[in-house]
């Protein structure tokens, strides 16, 4: 599903070139349950992000779903972003102005799929997050563990095969943040490959593969 | 996306800060409300010196003494200088034409009329009887001048209202004896209180035969010589007559300057277009201003929201999407914008016709498209450079923000 070969990506900060990632190859099969660990600065986020699409790499290859996505022109990137990866941010990035759902719904609107085919899609989504009741609140009218289960529902609505999750639980308290991990478990348990970045130990031992970056380059990687 | 999401994914994001949409649109409508206004004013303007003339007739002739070698529809040619003067010999002598139905020679200048203590000074208008149709002036009381000799001096004047207002009050003036100049002189008519002609207030008016005229005025010339054609297809014919007629009396030279009706309104058309224009334009200046506060504003706004567009392009929005929304955005505003402005300048005008009735001030239909369309085009282009700079924006570096 992801193959990286010998993937490299330079930063240059104030004139000195910063390897955020230096030379990594890694590859993730469909279904996996992946937590990414270290600590700042180690280039995980910058691995989260060439994953995700919103990066491309300084040097190497990186085929998704078989296909290379290494030089794809802007447009083609945002269409298999769309289609392919869902992403779940630490500070929950809800659009302050719209609904709970109209939130969900996004990713349908920027696709051009018609309202009613939209609300069809999102109605499910809504009851199995426990948020049909709260589907006309705006974020601001939302608990922490709400906006983040809004945000799980925007990521997953376009039935994407990878979720990527960048702390997702570390603006929650401990009982929402467990709540967060129960849910995005349960969608891995459906077939949905799961990459989590995190500083929370405990959260990151609950993945059945555990990578630890330090450096730029993969210090570990274990399974089981 | 559909066009019908992003105009209401455009309206929420506008209705997600009031106070920002308020300015612009007031900017907008300002600008657009202008530019209606003026054009308004200019276009009423116009109608009424359109008007004015067409009082006069359409198979209108006006003779004028000397003759400018420029193109003869300028206006300035209505005070040409005069080498020879026309007379009314002259006058006479064009009056003898099949296709001249009406003809009066005209004077004018300003004398004082009293009577009994009372006294003012007042514009003199020599004519003769035709006058009164030609001008389509009417009697409030008594009798024009009589059909006579255009020689005649007969001392007989037609007083405007408010002169008879002024003079006389509530007493009777038909018949009185006024002194004009140093004339005695009998009042045998009232002109009714309404009208204009040649640009002077015919109720501040005295008339008198105009050889009388000529004697108070001590001038042998003659100001011009108004002459209605029997038909309009005579208005050729009638055009050489005067021209042979003239150089014939003038040794050779046919030195004065004919004027019709048409070649006037279309001067004046002209000209009024062109001011017109330009007020349009100074209005216009406006909506640029307009355009530069929507560039400023949408700008802030997209550093203000910066997460929120780095959000969109994680979620599947592509650069081009990205400009797109932006874009939409501005258009909306200055279409909502220019809608304001339009009603709030149809207003305008119509309050200015409250207060000047003469003036029909009504924007003409092309004001009304290049207002919206500027209002648009304006939106358009102020929003390319904030909607640039929001599409490049680095995904990344946006959602890093919170």
């Amino acid at each position: 599903m992801i193959a990286l070969k010998q993937v490299s990506r330079l930063f240059s900060v104030g004139g000195q070139v910063v390897r955020a990632m230096d030379d990594v190859s890694l590859s993730i099969t469909a279904g996996e349950y992946v937590s990414i660990m270290g600590p700042s600065g180690s280039g995980k986020s910058t691995l989260l992000n060439i994953i995700g699409l919103l990066d491309t790499p300084s040097s190497g290859k990186y085929h998704l779903q078989g296909h290379d996505v290494t030089h794809l022109d802007d447009r083609q990137l945002a269409a298999v972003r769309n289609r392919t990866i869902g992403f779940i941010f630490q500070f929950f990035h809800l659009i302050p102005r719209l609904t709970a759902e109209q939130n969900i719904e996004l990713p349908l609107l920027l696709a051009g799929v018609p309202r009613q085919e939209r609300q069809a899609r999102s109605a499910p989504l809504l009851t199995a997050f426990g948020l049909a009741e709260r589907k006309l609140h705006r974020p601001d009218e939302l608990s922490g563990g709400q906006r983040q289960r809004v945000a799980i529902a925007r990521a997953v609505i376009n039935r994407p095969a990878i979720l990527l999750a960048d702390e997702p639980t570390g603006n929650l308290d401990s009982h929402s943040g467990g709540e967060i991990i129960d849910l995005m478990e349960q969608l891995n348990r459906e077939g949905l490959t799961l990459i989590v970045v995190t500083h929370d130990q405990a959260i990151g031992q609950r993945a059945s593969r555990r990578i630890r970056m330090v450096d730029g380059r993969i210090a570990s990687d274990i399974s089981g | 996306m559909r066009p019908f999401d992003v105009i209401s994914f455009a309206l929420q994001s506008l209705g997600g800060n009031m106070v920002r949409t308020v300015l612009m649109l007031l900017a907008m409508a300002i600008g657009v409300a202008a530019v209606v206004l003026l054009t308004s004013i200019g276009n009423g303007a116009k109608l009424y010196i359109v008007d004015q003339f067409s009082s006069l007739g359409t198979n209108l002739v006006i003779v004028i003494p000397g003759r400018s070698d420029t193109a003869s529809n300028m206006p300035a040619t209505l005070v040409g200088e005069t080498p020879r003067d026309l007379t009314l010999g002259d006058a006479r002598a064009l009056e003898r034409h099949a296709s001249v139905r009406l003809l009066t020679p005209i004077n004018l200048g300003e004398v004082y009329i009293s009577w009994r203590g009372r006294e003012r000074a007042v514009p003199l208008l020599g004519a003769t009887a035709p006058f009164l149709q030609l001008h389509f002036l009417e009697l409030e009381r008594g009798t024009f001048l009589p059909e006579e000799d255009m020689e005649s001096t007969r001392p007989v004047c037609v007083i405007g209202s408010k002169v008879r207002q002024e003079l006389f009050g509530q007493q009777n003036a038909l018949g009185e004896l006024v002194r004009l100049g140093g004339f005695r002189c009998r009042v045998i008519g009232v002109l009714a209180s309404e009208g204009r002609s040649l640009g002077l207030d015919t109720e501040e008016l005295v008339i008198v035969p105009v050889a009388f005229a000529q004697m108070l005025l001590n001038t042998e010339g003659l100001l011009r010589i108004f002459i209605e054609a029997r038909d309009l297809k005579m208005m050729e014919e009638l055009n050489t007559h005067i021209k042979t007629t003239i150089a014939r009396r003038h040794y050779g030279e046919d030195d004065v300057t004919i004027i019709t009706q048409d070649s006037v309104l279309a001067a004046f058309d002209k000209i009024f277009n062109v001011l017109t224009l330009t007020v349009a334009g100074i209005a216009g200046i406006s909506l640029i201003v307009a355009g530069i506060l929507i560039m400023n504003v949408m700008l802030m706004a997209v550093a203000q929201r910066t997460a929120e567009i780095g959000l969109c392009k994680a979620l599947g929005a592509g650069q081009g999407q990205i400009m797109i929304l932006l874009i939409s955005e501005a258009l909306v505003l200055s279409a909502i914008g220019g809608l304001i402005g339009l009603v709030l300048g149809f207003c305008g005008a119509w309050l200015a016709v409250q207060f000047y009735p003469t003036l029909q001030a009504t924007p003409p239909a092309w004001a009304i498209l290049a207002a919206l369309g500027t209002a648009l085009g304006t939106g358009f282009f102020a929003s390319l450079l904030p909607a640039r700079r929001a599409a490049q924006l680095d995904p990344i570096q946006s959602l890093a923000r919170h």
